[in-house]
């Protein structure tokens, strides 16, 4: 009875079976071959520099969601609040020839790029801001960035149910013209809510690849060091894929 | 003759397999964020045009609620079910099955004519006469294959922001991310709707020589 054997095997492929399915190993490899075939086609298509849409300003909603991590409970994290983060540092680090120790004050300094773009949350929503910031890779070229580095691992302040926020990017993204190191958005200092006083942004990829309350940038070759080693706090804690283009 | 192309009989069984795991899978996708919204953003209630039930575990993939592993299920089956709907458009397309047996002639549409095959079917009677299929199977089928799934992968790609780099009018054309994704579910139901119409005629039309005919092929004089 081949009919029957068929409706038996989409019946046992669709109910227990998915759940064994997604624990396996080639299911890992299959889901992982089709994530690179998504960014291989996007990149193929759009280019290493093809940019996000950018919105004018009436575009912009009327007030921007926190996600995640909208406030840290730490005395120097309220102190910093409190003076203005007058005294913030955003470390430069890893493979680089100049390590660096940048202050809001020369970053601001740098020239700025604005940006008005749309965040889409891995969850469904969007919400749309007006973004202001040196580019991620001006930054880098100051610290003259070795050619072995692969990827930047950004470093946050925050932690989540007692993990510390990370996130990574390759360094096609790291040097994005849109990848900037945002302090204002919609044109004011950047509310806690959203990651103050410093965030990246990812414009090509899903929300949480844009990691708020920097505190270090770190260039590395390789991001088995890094947490569980899956290049960032979700990838590691839930399993969301580190490319997050699709 | 057969009565369904072997490219016919196996882009059907792989499109039933891709499309419960898309649908269930998508499902899973929806309880992360139970709202739809027009435009291009939208995050809260009071942004909402449609406020989604939680879907149970027994219709998602997988049956817990796990936003990173449907998502993988999802972006897996969306390869296979873009590409092998893209096969079969072209076979079909070359193989003559769309102008054949897809494509309406000018009485078909007349409204008597419709009327009258409308009330054959209200009367269970699905002899179709000349040609493969009947108008409402023509519209149907139509409907389907060169609208709602074509609209799954175009909505998807618009909820991508790295595709979105490549095709920016596509998202304008929706009306936004928010719309596409509207769009994504809504469309994702009509099918659903086609899959329960498509099972009830199947089960009303001999279930046993319809399913074989989709298995073995079948032939046209056997169902004279």
């Amino acid at each position: 009875m081949k009919r029957r054997n068929v409706l038996a095997g989409i019946a046992a492929t669709l109910t227990a079976g998915c759940s064994k399915i997604s624990d396996s190993e080639w299911f890992g490899a299959a889901v992982d071959g089709a994530e690179k075939l998504h960014r291989g086609a996007q990149r193929a298509i759009g280019g290493q520099k093809g940019l996000a849409p950018e919105f004018s300003a009436k575009d912009i909603s009327p007030f921007f969601r926190g996600n995640g991590s909208i406030d840290i409970d730490k005395p120097a994290y309220r102190a910093a609040v409190e003076n203005g983060f007058v005294d913030w540092k955003l470390d430069i680090t890893g493979l680089v020839d100049r390590e660096l120790s940048l202050s809001m004050v020369q970053l601001k300094a740098l020239p700025q790029r604005t940006q008005i773009t749309r965040h889409d949350c891995v969850e469904g929503w969007s919400a749309i801001g007006q973004w202001t910031g040196p580019q991620l890779g001006l930054i880098l070229d100051m610290a003259a960035v070795r050619p072995e580095a692969n990827y930047v691992v950004f470093h946050c302040a925050d932690t989540l149910n007692g993990a510390n926020y990370y996130e990574s990017v390759d360094m096609g993204d790291a040097y994005h013209p849109q990848t900037i190191i945002a302090h204002e958005l919609n044109g004011e200092a950047l509310p806690v809510r959203n990651g103050a006083p410093l965030r990246v942004r990812i414009e090509r990829q899903l929300g949480y690849k844009s990691a708020k309350y920097l505190t270090g940038i770190e260039a590395v070759a390789s991001l088995d060091d890094f947490g569980e080693g899956k290049g960032g706090y979700w990838e590691d804690r839930t399993g969301y894929q580190w490319y997050a283009g699709t | 003759m057969k009565r369904h192309a072997l490219s016919t009989r196996i882009w059907h069984w792989i499109n039933v397999v891709s499309l419960a795991v898309l649908f269930m899978s998508g499902l899973n996708i929806s309880n992360a964020h139970r709202r739809l919204y027009w435009g291009d953003w939208g995050f809260e209630p009071s942004m909402a045009w449609f406020s989604v039930p939680r879907f149970p575990g027994w219709a998602t993939i997988p049956g817990y609620y796990s936003l990173a592993v449907a998502r993988d299920w999802h972006v897996l089956f969306a390869w296979i079910f873009a590409v092998s709907l893209l096969l079969f458009m072209l076979t079909a397309l070359l193989n003559g099955h769309f102008r054949r047996d897809l494509v309406t002639r000018r009485r078909e549409w007349r409204p008597s004519a419709i009327w009258a095959d409308i009330r054959k079917h209200l009367k269970f009677d699905f002899d179709h006469g000349e040609g493969k299929f009947n108008f409402l199977q023509k519209a149907s089928y139509g409907i389907v294959i060169f609208i709602l799934l074509p609209m799954m992968i175009f909505t998807g790609m618009v909820m991508s922001p790295g595709m979105e780099v490549s095709v920016p009018w596509l998202g304008d054309l929706f009306g936004g991310r928010q719309s596409a994704r509207s769009l994504h579910f809504i469309c994702a139901w009509l099918l659903f709707a086609f899959f329960l119409i498509h099972i009830v005629l199947v089960l009303l039309s001999g279930p046993i020589g319809q399913l074989r005919d989709m298995i073995t092929g079948g032939r046209i004089d056997e169902k004279a």
